[in-house]
């Protein structure tokens, strides 16, 4: 951990708005710039600078490992769950038109739920790296 | 004016590439490929293409510099240097390919040009009927998430096989040794992030 007050304070004030702005891009990818990928990759940082600032261990606690590795796998069967969902309704695979009673809208709840899928990977993807890279050379293998 | 932009980001881009070769300092590299990324998405952003951008400036500026000093923490950060005799005809060769490129972009067409046959194929139809197929304001979400929903879902599952590739290298032996000797007492790990 490491003892910068300024750094620390600023960046206890800076996490949650990331975090934030992260699921402002998740949801607000339909409108504008943006979407799951972006917001995932926004959520796994501000998750890397909290284990910056308070160190590994301290990340550790707040998302454990074991959690994110299930979010990993979590994310990409929402997607492939919302394509299986396709076929059982009567369409396609990924066809989202069949997911609601007019096809407008079954492509809004598709394309928000596949995003979602992919946020979710990606968020948990990145922080498990860093948490791989960074825990490396400081425990018993 | 935007060609003025143009040219003084590619210059800039160009200055930091030859830059990032040149250095033996990777800490020192490893910044400038951030600030390469940001200059990326810069020039994304001037070709109107803002979420590419915004891909290329969490991603290339963001994270993957993290992951690079957290790369380089393990390592060393200077670069252990060989110097190997000039072979000139490795430089005929670079030489060679790179006029082929240059040469192969004479036949490309113009930046921007509507005619091109690339905005011809399928761009059409999603220019005219987004909005009615789809209903979604943001068109690059319909195409990603729906017309190409089947790339989307593969790009998905190549990140999810990168992070299981990562867990086997970096933590897969901890982890199966843990499922081993789970009934065994072992003592926490006790080290903090620097």
């Amino acid at each position: 951990m490491i003892r910068h007050v300024i750094l620390r304070a600023l960046s206890k004030l800076l996490i949650p708005l990331i975090m934030l702005f992260a699921l402002y891009v998740q949801f607000h990818g339909d409108y504008g710039p943006g979407g799951g990928f972006q917001a995932g990759v926004i959520f796994g940082a501000a998750i890397i600078l909290y284990a910056l600032m308070f160190g590994l261990e301290a990340a550790k606690r707040v998302f454990p490992p074991r959690v994110l590795e299930f979010f990993v796998a979590f994310g990409l069967l929402l997607y492939g769950g919302v394509g299986i969902e396709a076929i059982l309704l009567g369409g396609n695979f990924l066809d989202y038109g069949h997911l609601a009673h007019e096809p407008v809208h079954g492509q809004h709840l598709g394309i928000l739920l596949v995003e979602l899928g992919v946020g979710i990977t990606v968020a948990a993807v990145m922080a498990s790296i860093f948490f791989l890279f960074a825990g490396r050379g400081r425990s018993d293998v | 004016m935007i060609d003025v932009i143009h040219i003084v980001l590619f210059t800039f881009l160009a200055v930091i590439a030859i830059a990032i070769i040149r250095l033996r300092d990777l800490f020192a590299a490893v910044m400038l490929m951030g600030i390469f990324s940001l200059l990326s998405a810069s020039l994304f952003t001037v070709m109107d293409a803002v979420d590419v951008a915004f891909t290329e400036a969490a991603v290339g500026a963001g994270v993957s510099t993290i992951l690079m000093l957290a790369t380089l923490s393990l390592t060393h950060s200077s670069e252990s240097t060989r110097y190997a005799r000039p072979r000139p005809m490795a430089l005929v060769a670079v030489v060679l390919t790179g006029a082929a490129l240059v040469y192969a972009t004479f036949d490309m067409p113009r930046y921007g040009d509507p005619a091109a046959p690339i905005h011809h194929h399928v761009a059409d139809h999603y220019i005219e009927d987004t909005d009615d197929e789809i209903g979604v304001p943001n068109m690059v979400t319909a195409i990603l998430a729906s017309y190409r929903g089947y790339d989307t879902w593969g790009e998905t599952a190549v990140i999810f096989t990168a992070c299981v590739g990562v867990m086997m290298l970096l933590g897969g032996a901890r982890t199966f040794y843990r499922w081993r000797h789970r009934e065994e007492d072992e003592p926490e790990e006790a080290g903090e992030a620097s």
